[in-house]
C-alpha cells in the first residue's frame, strides 16, 4: 500500500512539473504547479511528517501559487512564446541536466544505502513546536523580523511614486 | 516502510527538472516557479535524510526553508512586477541591457 502511493504521487508531482516544462502558457504553468506541490505534500508525509505535509499544503499549493496566479492576472497573458530561433541552449541545457544527474548522484552514493530506521518518528505539532521553541528560539525569531521585511519590501517595491 | 533512499532519489529527480525548466524556460514568472521547484526539491531531501536518521530536526530545517521561500516569493513577484511596468515585458530574450 505504501509503495503504491509512493509511486502514484511521485508519478503525479514528476508528470506536473514535466507538463510545466512542455506547456508554453504561464498561466497553464502555475496551474501545473498546483498538482506537483499537492502531491510532494503528499510525499511528505509518507516520510513521517504530518505537521510539515499540511504546511507545504497551506502555504505552497495555497498561498505561494495564489500569488503567482494573481501577478499573471495582472499581466497580459500572451498566447505563448514564439519557438526559439536558438536551438542550441536547449541542447546544450539537456547535457548540463545530465551532467547534473551524475554528479548529484556521485556525491549521494553514501547516502543510497541510507539505514531504515524501524521505529517510528516523534514528529507530531507537539514535538515540533516544543524544539521550535527551545533549540530554534533564535533562528525562529530571526525569521519573524525577515518576513517584516520582506513585507515592508514588496509594499515599498510596488507602490506607486506619488508625483509631486 | 518505504526506504528513504526512493525519496532521496526522486529529489534528484526534481532538482535536476527545476534546472531544466530554469535554463529552457523564457520568461520570468516561468523561471520563478522553476526555482520554487528545486527549493522543493531540496525540503524532501531534508525530510528524507530526517526520516533515516531518526531526528525531527530536519523537519523544523524544512519549516524555516517554507518560511523563507514565502517571504522570498512575494519580493521576487514585486520585482518582475516592477520589470514589467519598466519594460514592458517580462520575456529573458528582451531584457538586454547589459548585453554587449
Amino acid at each position: 500500500m505504501g509503495y503504491f502511493l509512493f509511486f502514484l504521487l511521485a508519478a503525479l508531482c514528476v508528470g506536473s512539473v514535466l507538463g510545466m516544462i512542455i506547456s508554453k502558457n504561464q498561466a497553464y504553468n502555475a496551474l501545473f504547479l498546483i498538482p506537483a506541490f499537492a502531491s510532494l505534500g503528499g510525499l511528505f508525509g509518507l516520510l513521517e511528517a504530518p505537521f510539515i505535509a499540511v504546511v507545504q499544503i497551506i502555504i505552497y499549493a495555497g498561498a505561494i501559487m495564489v500569488l503567482f496566479i494573481f501577478v499573471i492576472m495582472m499581466i497580459n497573458v500572451q498566447k505563448g512564446v514564439p519557438p526559439e530561433k536558438k536551438k542550441w541552449t536547449l541542447y546544450l541545457s539537456f547535457g548540463l541536466a545530465v551532467v547534473l544527474v551524475i554528479e548529484l548522484a556521485v556525491a549521494l552514493k553514501a547516502a543510497f544505502t541510507l539505514p531504515v530506521s524501524t521505529e517510528t518518528l516523534k514528529a507530531g505539532p507537539v514535538n515540533l513546536g516544543r524544539l521550535l521553541f527551545t533549540k530554534y528560539l533564535y533562528p525562529f525569531e530571526i525569521t519573524s523580523i525577515l518576513i517584516i521585511a520582506a513585507l515592508v519590501g514588496a509594499i515599498v517595491l510596488v507602490k506607486k511614486k506619488e508625483q509631486e | 516502510m518505504i526506504p528513504p533512499n526512493y525519496f532521496l532519489i526522486l529529489s534528484i529527480i526534481l532538482f535536476v527538472l527545476g534546472v531544466i525548466a530554469f535554463f529552457i524556460k523564457k520568461d520570468l514568472l516561468t523561471m520563478f516557479m522553476a526555482v520554487e521547484v528545486m527549493l522543493n526539491a531540496t525540503n524532501l531531501a531534508f525530510l528524507s535524510l530526517a526520516r533515516s536518521a531518526n531526528s525531527i530536526d530536519g523537519q523544523v530545517i524544512v519549516f524555516f526553508i517554507i518560511t523563507v521561500a514565502a517571504s522570498e516569493a512575494a519580493v521576487g513577484l514585486a520585482i518582475i512586477l516592477l520589470v514589467l511596468r519598466q519594460k514592458k515585458t517580462i520575456k529573458t530574450e528582451d531584457i538586454k541591457l547589459m548585453k554587449g
